[in-house]
């Protein structure tokens, strides 16, 4: 957090559900990968959901976000909610035709489908400051 | 009241110390901005980016430079 200063436009927050499932296990991973890939960085949905009063302002204040959740339960997107976060860009992974199980051995197929829409979701939002 | 500007001082960092700086001198309210620079220390405040402005310990404002007004608005209330 915080390692670059002064976050310009093209920085995009990544959200991920990260719960008890494939789906919520392909949702960070998919997470995991972008980040690592320079495609935006995971921030912890976790601390928002907490009301830590720096992750929530970040969330609010930060120029692109995706929410990837999951499956229907939408926790991820309860927690924005919850906390008064708009929110911007939303991915369901059940709904790329995934099924939801416990099988934690998570398909390469599965991850880059749940990335490639993730990427897809965000390059076609344009970002605050460009909209500024 | 406290008020901490965070950031490793680069260009927007430096315009959010003056901005607060000014709307401070502007309100006559008593306050301290404390520039806070070490990356440690920003972190652990939780925040996705710099430049961040935090009074007295509520975030108000992430990676982006607030306007004047927007600094007034937080420590007149």
């Amino acid at each position: 957090m915080a390692e670059e200063c002064c976050v310009s436009g093209g920085n995009i927050m990544i959200l991920s559900c990260s719960g008890g499932s494939n789906v919520g296990q392909l949702a960070n991973q998919a997470a995991v990968e972008l980040t690592q890939e320079g495609f935006g960085k995971i921030y912890c949905l976790a601390g928002v959901g907490g009301r830590l009063p720096g992750f929530v302002q970040s969330a609010k204040d930060v120029d692109q976000l995706i929410v990837i959740d999951g499956c229907e339960m939408a926790c991820g997107r309860a927690t924005l909610l919850e906390a008064e976060v708009p929110i911007r860009d939303y991915l369901v992974v059940t709904r790329l035709g995934i099924e939801k199980n416990h099988d934690f051995n998570l398909k390469r197929e599965d991850v880059d489908r749940v990335k490639s829409a993730a990427k897809t979701s965000v390059l076609a939002s344009p970002s605050r400051e460009a909209g500024a | 009241m406290e008020i901490k500007v965070l950031g490793p001082g680069c260009a927007k960092c430096q315009k959010t110390e003056q901005v607060v700086k000014e709307a401070v001198a502007e309100s006559g309210i008593d306050a301290q901005v404390v520039k806070v620079t070490d990356t440690m220390e920003i972190a652990k405040s939780g925040v996705f980016g710099t430049p961040a402005v935090i009074v007295d310990g509520q975030v108000k404002a992430v990676g982006k430079v607030p306007s004047k007004q927007d600094v007034l608005k937080w420590i007149k209330k």
